[in-house]
């Protein structure tokens, strides 16, 4: 049972990743995307970590992208040209790609304990799960946080930048 | 053979629920009506059947035999997939809410009848919940997050002014107060301690009307929060900006025409309808009886399994009465003054909340 729905669930991801990139029209790469963080979700549920696959649909599926949409939306989008992109990206590009993801399945498949997610036989509690989070995990957690603050004080300064500059230009009209 | 039973019983009860919401549903339709129409001196729909309680099931059929129109502008997959999205996302809600005591199993009832029947009959077939999910809360707010792509995708695949412009008012808004509504839950989870909602009632289940979450609790800063952004969330007046009428003629429905427009009326009316199931879970004490053993219990079986049930139904058509009484007073907001409110107001009197109850807790 748990094999079946990993492999349905896996491929809707792969299916939904692929479809993401082939798309020409944004909305439906947004789209994509969100059977992709579904799936993803699915599969933590697979894996036994409710929290989150419950989180990831919340966050990602419920909020991230429903700001992705409301982007295209708000931008009216259309559908792009597609190119294939520069001689230098296929000459260099693609077999760039393809060796990294080479040496990457190479150290995975050799490791042991790297890659391999044990099906988990009980469910993590949301006690467990904080009382990890907050004591050995603090300083990743905490680093995340101030990432994250960094980039909201960035997209503040950004965004007050070219406002002050679009009064400026009126005040001159 | 036990396997068997299960997945009967599930099905069965599947079945049983969706049939009963969407019911209520309907009805919900009709109270809203009467209920409007009082607020407004006159009687409201008196014509079909008595008290015109067969109202609900005319408009059904004519909503079905209405013609389909799908305009041909529009983006054919999305503009299909949006309704069925917001009306799945809505009925799927109650598959997770216990809305009667959740430790009645059918083996208690199949004891009545001998031995021989008992026997037949496997533990673990609970009767008044579909499935006990371990983080049922967060199961509430990731479908109700999922359910605005319906409306979204309405608005988008239309190709229509009116209905984008609905549409980006529907996302802007759901976004903006799902932040506000997830963070006064933050509160109950504390006092809890577990996301379960079987747990969240439980615990406001020991003394009656003094132990919910909205009196004894001192959650009330919370259900204020929670009202406010359940009325967003649900696009219900005085926030029903994404189809205000007047503004955009239907909003993200205007080039709905037949049942794929009663599909988003029918979800709607069923977020309304989830919306106060889980203000009942989470303030209102859920299917506990409001006078704790004030009255003793009863030791029929058949009083025990239907009693929770009544006073489960009782909060939730309270609930939603207020909802009806606050559409029919109150006038719609503006679009600057819907979300000042929202970030300015709701979102840090959540987190003040959320800091006072922490250390209520820690302290008391």
């Amino acid at each position: 049972m748990h094999l079946i729905l990993f492999i349905v669930f896996a491929g809707l991801c792969l299916a939904g990743a692929i479809n993401l990139l082939l798309q020409s029209h944004p909305m439906m790469s947004a789209l994509s995307l969100i059977v992709v963080m579904i799936s993803l979700a699915v599969i933590y549920l697979l894996l036994g970590a409710e929290f989150l696959a419950a989180a990831q649909v919340i966050v990602y599926a419920g909020a991230i992208l429903v700001l992705f949409a409301f982007v295209v939306m708000l931008l009216n989008a259309g559908r792009e040209e597609r190119t294939l992109g520069s001689r230098v990206a296929q000459n260099v590009g693609f077999p760039a790609v393809t060796a990294i993801l080479a040496v990457i399945a190479t150290v995975i498949l050799h490791s042991h304990g790297l890659g391999v997610a044990r099906l988990s036989d009980g469910i993590t509690s949301i006690d467990e799960l904080g009382a990890v989070l907050f004591t050995k995990l603090l300083l990743p957690f905490e680093v995340t946080s101030v990432l994250i603050l960094i980039a909201i004080l960035g997209a503040v300064a950004l965004a007050s930048h070219s406002g002050s500059k679009t009064e400026e230009r009126t005040g001159e009209e | 053979m036990t396997i068997w039973w299960f997945i009967l019983w599930s099905v069965l009860k599947v079945a049983v629920v969706t049939v009963v919401m969407l019911l209520g549903v309907a009805y919900t339709v009709l109270l809203e009506r009467k209920l409007v129409g009082r607020i407004q001196n006159r009687w409201g729909p008196n014509r079909v059947g008595p008290f015109g309680l067969l109202q609900p099931l005319v408009d059904g059929a004519k909503s079905f035999l209405k013609e389909d129109i799908i305009p041909t502008g529009v983006y054919r997959p999305l503009y299909l997939l949006a309704p069925v999205l917001a009306l799945g996302c809505s009925l799927i809600l109650i598959g997770v809410v216990p809305f009667g005591d959740p430790n009645v199993e059918l083996h208690d009832f199949a004891k009545l009848y001998g031995s021989r029947i008992a026997s037949l009959v496997p533990h673990g077939l609970y009767m008044f919940q579909i499935s006990d999910v371990n983080v049922g809360l967060l199961v509430i707010l990731g479908v109700t997050s999922i359910g605005v792509y319906g409306i979204a995708l309405a608005g988008w695949s239309s190709n229509n002014k009116y209905s984008l412009l609905g549409a980006l008012r529907s996302s802007a808004q759901l976004v903006s107060y799902e932040l506000a509504l997830g963070l006064s839950l933050v509160g109950v989870v504390l006092r809890a301690g577990s996301l379960n909602l079987n747990d969240i009632v439980n615990q406001q289940g020991t003394n009656g009307i003094l132990s919910w979450n909205l009196f004894g609790g001192m959650q009330f800063v919370a259900f204020f929060i929670y009202l406010m952004a359940a009325y967003a969330e649900t696009n219900r007046s005085p926030f029903d900006l994404p189809e205000a009428e007047s503004e955009l003629t239907g909003g993200y429905h205007t080039e709905y025409s037949s049942m794929k427009f009663a599909m988003f009326f029918m979800a709607e009316y069923g977020n309304m309808i989830n919306v106060g199931c889980v203000a009942t879970l989470l303030f209102l004490g859920g299917w506990t009886n409001p006078f704790g053993n004030l009255f003793g219990t009863s030791h029929n079986i058949f009083v025990q399994a239907i009693m929770p049930l009544c006073w489960f139904v009782l909060k939730v058509f309270s609930f939603l009465c207020l909802y009806v009484w606050v559409r029919g007073t109150l006038p719609r907001f503006r679009y600057d003054q819907l979300m000042n409110f929202g970030w300015r107001w709701l979102m840090p009197l959540a987190i003040v909340n959320i800091v006072a109850t922490s250390l209520w807790l820690a302290y008391r």
